[in-house]
């Protein structure tokens, strides 16, 4: 896979949310990706990016340009230093929730891209990865 | 504090939203139009999403709790306008919104409420009568 372009944007605050989301819609954008392709990246973004502020406080996202093979998507990084998830496999169950939600963010997010991986470690955080692909 | 305006139209409540919309937001949004339905006894709140792009798990569960709490009101929620790619990522993300009052646009919305409340009004005026009813019959 190769890296075209690449940004980082640290999250503490909502504030920061609205930053990443217009960043990340400007590249989605510039590569070409259809609204409902964006539409589906950002939303699930939104979920993943929610996660860092709910329950590590802060971290940061990644926002690349990829490309493989004939393909070209958008590939972003959440990273925290937060409390990490004891059981991942529980976690990306719909309709469950150690919190208030409703249980729909890692799963929903995972049904909206095409690449979804995530890594935890509880006491030391965890890194989601996604990709979603132009077409 | 940031907040998104209602305006008052008659026995309805009117929202648009035109901004990007992050969680202090919506909840400021849901606070405010509980009270403005008490405040007012609207009978109706009519919420605009055409310029919103995207709605995750968070904004579609205000929605779903602005519906939940205006009926509880007496008042019923119609979302309008909202985008085809909005209605197809929220289906996938899991969240149908199902108990959300839809319309396609401001002005069939508008109509929808305008429907229900004239039903409403009819009923009671029919359950009057029937009670007019009972008392000659005794």
């Amino acid at each position: 896979m190769i890296s075209l372009n690449k940004e980082t944007i640290k999250i503490s605050s909502e504030k920061d949310v609205v930053l990443f989301r217009q960043r990340l819609r400007e590249y989605a954008t510039k590569i070409g990706m259809s609204v409902l392709n964006q539409t589906k990246l950002i939303t699930a973004a939104s979920e993943l990016v929610r996660n860092i502020l709910v329950y590590a406080g802060s971290g940061e996202t990644t926002i690349e340009v990829v490309s493989e093979r004939l393909q070209t998507g958008i590939k972003v990084i959440f990273k925290d230093n937060g409390p990490g998830i004891a059981d991942v496999n529980k976690a990306m169950q719909d309709g469950y929730s150690s919190g208030r939600s409703l249980g729909l963010g890692l799963p929903g997010a995972k049904r909206l891209v095409n690449f979804f991986e995530i890594k935890s470690t509880v006491g030391h955080g965890t890194t989601v990865t996604i990709i979603r692909w132009k077409k | 504090m940031d907040r998104i305006p209602i305006l008052k139209m008659g026995p309805f409540l009117l929202v648009t939203i035109q901004v990007d919309m992050y969680d202090r937001l919506a909840l400021n949004l849901e606070n405010d139009l509980i009270i403005m339905v008490q405040k007012n006894g609207s009978k109706g709140v009519l919420i605009d999403i055409s310029a919103v792009s995207i709605v995750d798990s968070f904004m579609g569960r205000i929605i779903g709790n602005i519906a939940t709490m205006s009926r509880i009101m007496d008042a019923e929620t119609i979302v309008v306008g909202m985008q085809p790619a909005v209605a197809i990522t929220l289906v996938e993300l899991g969240l149908p919104l199902s108990g959300v009052h839809t319309a396609l646009n401001v002005e069939k919305g508008m109509a929808l409420l305008q429907k229900k409340l004239a039903d409403d009004l009819t009923e009671d005026s029919e359950s009057e009568a029937e009670m007019d009813d009972n008392d000659q019959s005794e």
